[in-house]
């Protein structure tokens, strides 16, 4: 018993040194993230503008309705993106600055190694999407009187977990092919989105492709947090549930896979700095 | 035992008392690569090439062995099977009676490494780099706030200098971190490939006599990878000859000498590898896909 105490200590303060090093690197990298976050403002900007834009064309819509709608969509996108990337770059970002074999080679399991970037990458993109909504929301000067945050919050909170899961799945790309994996990983955050509604309706979308936004955790997650926000909603169990589900097999396959990929990388020396 | 050795927390890895530091039994291992010079076509053609072909050997706990070979001939093979981040495709490897496929996780409470490069988030400091690596290990922050600075002043590392960026250091003082990295989760096997590699001759002598310094103070066992011959003759109990992934000879440098009819180490290598100094060099410049397998 004793033993499986201090084990468990020994990963929960590796899991706080994957979090430690994250915002050395953070702080370090600071001013970059600060040119990134003006990169997704002006992004966000132009996706939320097409809501006043229709409206400039002769379209009837309600604007404030929409943009809000558009800008959830857009901060989801950007929130999903922090996260596959932290996770992702759990090997690539080690493969290029060389620390890989060091980090492979420690008493650490996969779980709380992955684990660590998971909880950095919900942290920072939490203050990243909710500093992206409120920066947004102001220069619009969106006003969302009925609006729930604190559902809306936990939503995303919740279908952090099963982002996380899936994210393992792709941070096991660069793991095995070095020069494209992570680009990979891109096609795989892309295709999530898609499929999930983020500035539509999963309706409009062809019958197989709405198929597969019932197995997107950011189908849910969307549909809950807008509305939250939209209609001042608390939380639906519609919403909860297979938020749940895909959470509770997303994470474990996610480490399955994880491993699959750790033991072929070590089969054919894939397991080094430069690939 | 050693303060640095007192910290560590080795709760639940034993080291079996009376097992050899390292055993190593006919170790295997191959790798697979495309056939650059096949055109290209579905099934890829690929070929093998032989990293390291039934390497047998036993380290004894405190002795420090060196392994000599040219570029590409298994040494980096040998330390990355070693630290558990290669699969053997034959034989077995043993780190205090523990197997470094089956057990691995203990295997990595054990062993600790300084190759080449010296591998750090180079926007990162010194103590941050060291912080966060040490966590691994299961030490807490109140156990490192101490130990890093009291350890980086052990390799000599500039005080005023600890939270510098890494990008900003030299290569020998990127090495001496590299060291302090190693020796702040005190291994009892520490591997260490090519550590000078590289390095201005002050900063050569700088690592390795603090590699004598470890040996002499702590009880560790040192698997020494590398290919200078002096740094081999001067820190080593015993001196293997690894050529082309097959571990020709492992005996005392004197033993060495003798059995080769050799004056020096240099003499007694290339009359153990059979090639004179110009066939490894020629042998390097048609063979570089050696060092990428090996």
């Amino acid at each position: 018993m004793r033993a499986m105490t201090l084990a468990l200590r020994h990963e929960l303060i590796g899991l706080g040194g994957v979090v430690e090093r994250n915002v050395y690197l953070t702080r370090r990298y600071i001013w970059w993230d600060v040119a990134f976050f003006l990169w997704t403002v002006a992004n966000t900007l132009t996706i939320v503008f097409i809501a006043e834009g229709i409206e400039a064309t002769g379209g009837s819509i309600d604007v404030d309705r929409t943009t809000t709608q558009l800008l959830i969509g857009a901060v989801v996108w950007a929130y999903l993106g922090i996260i596959f990337e932290f996770i992702t770059e759990t090997v690539a970002w080690e493969r290029w600055e060389g620390t890989i074999e060091y980090t492979f080679m420690a008493p650490l399991s996969r779980a709380m190694h992955l684990g660590g970037s998971g909880v950095f990458a919900v942290l920072y993109g939490l203050v990243r999407a909710i500093l992206l909504f409120v920066v947004v929301a102001l220069f619009f000067g969106l006003s969302m009187p009925d609006a729930n945050f604190f559902a809306a919050l936990v939503i995303l909170l919740i279908a952090s977990v099963s982002f996380f899961g899936i994210g393992m799945m792709t941070a096991v790309l660069p793991l095995i092919s070095p020069e494209k994996g992570a680009q990979l990983g891109f096609i795989a955050q892309g295709m999530l989105l898609v499929v999930s509604g983020v500035y539509y309706p999963v309706s409009v979308l062809p019958g197989w492709m709405e198929w597969l936004s019932k197995i997107s955790p950011a189908t849910y997650a969307l549909r809950g947090i807008r509305d939250s926000i939209l209609n001042g909603a608390g939380l639906s169990w519609d919403n909860v549930w297979p938020l749940i589900v895909i959470g509770v097999v997303s994470i474990p396959l996610g480490l399955w896979v994880f491993s699959r990929g750790e033991i072929h990388a070590k089969k054919h020396g894939k397991l080094k700095r430069s690939g | 035992m050693t303060e640095t050795q007192e910290a560590v927390p080795m709760e639940g890895i034993r080291r079996a008392p009376t097992a050899p530091a390292v055993v190593v039994h006919e170790l295997r291992k191959e790798f697979r690569r495309r056939d650059r010079k096949q055109k290209r076509r579905l099934g890829k053609p690929k070929r093998m090439r032989v990293a390291l072909d039934g390497v047998t050997f036993t380290i004894e706990r405190g002795e420090t062995v060196a392994i000599l070979g040219q570029n590409g001939s298994g040494k980096s093979t040998l330390v990355r099977l070693l630290s558990t981040l290669l699969l053997p495709d034959g034989g077995s490897a043993e780190i205090f009676g523990h197997d470094v496929v089956s057990e691995h996780r203990a295997v990595r409470r054990l062993v600790n490494r300084v190759s080449v490069e010296a591998s750090f988030f180079k926007k990162m400091s010194a103590a941050e780099n060291l912080s966060y690596a040490a966590r691994y290990y299961g030490m807490t922050s109140r156990e490192t706030r101490d130990r890093i600075p009291a350890i980086l002043t052990r390799v000599g590392f500039p005080k005023d200098r600890s939270d510098e960026s890494m990008e900003n250091l030299s290569r020998g003082m990127q090495q001496k971190v590299a060291l302090a990295r190693a020796l702040l989760t005190s291994p009892v096997v520490l591997l260490l490939d090519e550590p000078t590699t590289g390095l201005d001759p002050r900063s050569k002598l700088e690592v390795q006599d603090f590699i004598r310094e470890v040996r002499a103070q702590h009880d560790a066992t040192i698997l020494l990878c590398t290919h200078d011959l002096n740094e081999a003759e001067s820190l080593a109990d015993r001196i293997g000859i690894l050529d082309r992934g097959e571990l020709l000879v492992l005996e005392p440098a004197d033993e060495l000498k003798r059995r080769y009819g050799a004056t020096t180490l240099e003499e007694a290598f290339f009359a153990a590898t059979g090639r004179t100094f110009e066939d490894e060099a020629a042998e390097d410049e048609n063979d570089e896909e050696r060092e990428v397998f090996a």
